[in-house]
């Protein structure tokens, strides 16, 4: 958690990720974000999110996206 | 009678097909007989008030209504300014120091925004003015004066010394363009666009112009869409959209995550592309996806009206080799010249210089940077004739095609913008608690890197900076240094910072 906790606060200093589970409805991460997101998890956790998992609900918070990764990281 | 008028566009189609859609979000769309009355009526509006021949602000979220605010704008004889809300408010600022405009469109989203801003002219808001009388006598009174060498929009691109410049493109460079690049990619009635660029720059051309050239029909993707691929995916095939004029970042978005394993996007034909290099691998995804599709590449700088050069991909590319630039639309020349202002022999590298009605009228209120780079063409000793310098370095291959090189400056492609480092640098250098400040482009990763010598903590510099700098010339990575490694010249050394990053991402 705290590998991934890093790479959002490198693109997003001001936002707490500990609390927040409104990052995609509130327009926080935007396209350029989420490309980010992708490719440092696949370069630090070694797991490709698949088109179907890139949806809102994974990315609206530290934890969703925590869970999906740990789900793909099992698969 | 030859076209002298943008608009002419708009008034051949509304009357032969006035219901049709013309532009939509998706949910709330518009006809071409409402494209064509609200335009008039904002034109009207305009020429009341009193404005004429003046930059005219157009401040609206991003949807259809914005396209009849723009074209009222050319109907009052104005020339419209697009600028959006993502724009940080230091750019805006900058912005308006430059146009001094008098007056704005908003919408009802960008009005109380609109209010803080620094400007004491009068704001319109678009569902007012857009119901309005029309006033048929006053449009044609200034139709009747208007030239095609009249302005139509300013848009504004990246400054090397953190001030934007305002391209300023009159209705003959559009219609030029228009022409030339619908024959190329074979638009018509049938042409069903997705619109993925924001309208705040000339990338919209594209999509704004042939629509009400041939009564075709424009979807504006809501952005939002861009981060999920099998959803915008999706939205093309539930608009049975045809034809897409999209930066590389976007396209690869969708191939690079196996979106079409899942879902394959049914009734694309026309695929256009530029701005950056397509990764060959990506390429070859969207290929295998659409194998009867016809994709281009395209490239042009934004002084040169939209795009200037072409190139229909047909063959396979290796994995290290870049898609050629092509070769210039009708009534467009590329010049390639050398360090002494001479044609480079063929297979030499020089610099792309442009020719032609293509050529924008220059940067707004700025003589001197427009004179930098709107010369004198130096192979022409006999009468004045301009050409833009474009910067970049190609070259001609061996079947002819132009080939983009790299830069000749510290200007980058990032994300499909143009960025020039050295506005970052002064942004970055303006803040207290900054003593220097370099910035480095990693073509491998596609990542900006901002080295920093100072006592500001690396977060709050981030924060700061998302108030300064549009979103796409946000650094990705902000590195706090020491000292700034220098050249023997004392000067800022880019090479070692390169290297300084190259190698930290190794040890990780």
């Amino acid at each position: 958690m705290e590998e991934l906790i890093e790479i959002l606060e490198d693109l997003h200093p001001e936002v707490d990720f500990d609390t927040c589970d409104t990052l995609v409805d509130d327009k926080i991460l935007d396209s350029f974000d989420i490309i980010t997101i992708i490719s440092e998890i696949n370069e630090t956790f070694d797991v490709v999110i698949p088109a179907e998992e890139i949806i809102p609900d994974n990315f609206n918070s530290a934890k969703a996206l925590y869970a999906l990764v740990t789900r793909l990281e099992e698969e | 009678m030859q076209q002298m008028n943008v608009l002419e566009y708009l008034e051949r189609t509304a009357p032969r097909v006035p219901q049709k859609l013309a532009f939509s979000d998706g949910t709330e769309g518009l006809t071409f007989a409402e494209v064509f009355d609200q335009s008039r009526a904002v034109g009207s509006r305009l020429a009341k008030d009193g404005y004429y021949n003046e930059p005219v602000v157009v401040f609206m979220r991003k949807h259809p209504k914005c396209v009849p605010a723009f074209f009222g704008c050319v109907y009052g004889g104005c020339y419209y300014v697009p600028i959006d809300e993502e724009m940080p408010r230091f750019r805006i600022e900058l912005i308006f120091q430059n146009l001094k405009p008098r007056v704005m469109i908003c919408d009802d989203d960008t009005v109380e925004m609109a209010k803080t801003f620094d400007f004491d002219g009068q704001i319109l808001i678009y569902d007012q003015v857009a119901q309005e009388p029309i006033e048929e006598a006053m449009l044609a009174f200034i139709r009747a004066r208007q030239l095609d060498t009249d302005p139509i929009y300013i848009v504004f691109t990246s400054g090397s010394t953190g001030v934007p410049k305002g391209v300023v493109a009159c209705h003959r460079s559009v219609i030029d363009y228009i022409e030339n690049l619908s024959e190329t990619l074979g638009f018509g009635e049938h042409t069903v666009f997705a619109n993925q660029a924001p309208l705040y720059f000339d990338a919209c051309l594209k999509e704004l112009y042939p629509t009400i050239k041939f009564g075709a029909t424009t979807y504006i993707v809501p952005h939002s869409l861009f981060m999920f691929p099998i959803k915008l995916v999706e939205y093309l095939n539930e608009h049975k959209v045809n034809t897409v004029c999209w930066v590389v970042s976007a396209l690869t978005m969708i191939s690079s995550f196996k979106t079409f394993e899942k879902v394959k996007p049914q009734y694309l034909d026309t695929i256009a592309f530029g701005s950056e290099v397509f990764p060959i691998k990506q390429f070859r995804l969207w290929r295998q996806a659409l194998p009867e599709a016809r994709f281009t590449n395209l490239y042009g700088p934004t002084e040169c009206t939209g795009m200037s050069c072409f190139y229909h991909v047909d063959r396979d590319f290796e994995l290290d080799e870049a898609i050629p630039v092509g070769r210039p639309f009708r009534n467009t020349q590329i010049l390639l010249l050398d360090g002494e202002n001479k044609l480079a022999e063929d297979g030499a590298v020089g610099e792309i210089c442009i020719r032609g009605t293509c050529l924008t009228l220059g940067y707004y209120h700025n003589f001197e940077k427009t004179n930098e780079v709107f010369v004198q063409n130096p192979l022409n000793d006999r009468y004045p004739e301009l050409i833009y310098r474009t910067g970049d370095l190609g070259k001609w291959n061996e079947r002819g095609e132009l080939v983009f090189v790299s830069r000749k400056d510290y200007q980058i492609k990032h994300m499909g913008h143009r960025i020039e480092l050295g506005e970052i640098e002064v942004n970055v250098n303006m803040l207290d608690g900054i003593q220097t400040s370099c910035c480095i482009y990693h073509k491998e990763t596609d990542k900006i890197v901002l080295y920093y010598v100072g006592d500001m903590e690396m977060k709050t510099l981030v924060t700061v900076l998302r108030e300064k700098l549009p979103r796409y010339m946000i650094p990705n990575k902000v590195i706090r240094l020491e000292t700034m490694p220098l050249t023997a010249n004392g000067k800022l050394d880019r090479v070692a910072l390169k290297n300084m990053y190259e190698s930290e991402k190794k040890e990780k």
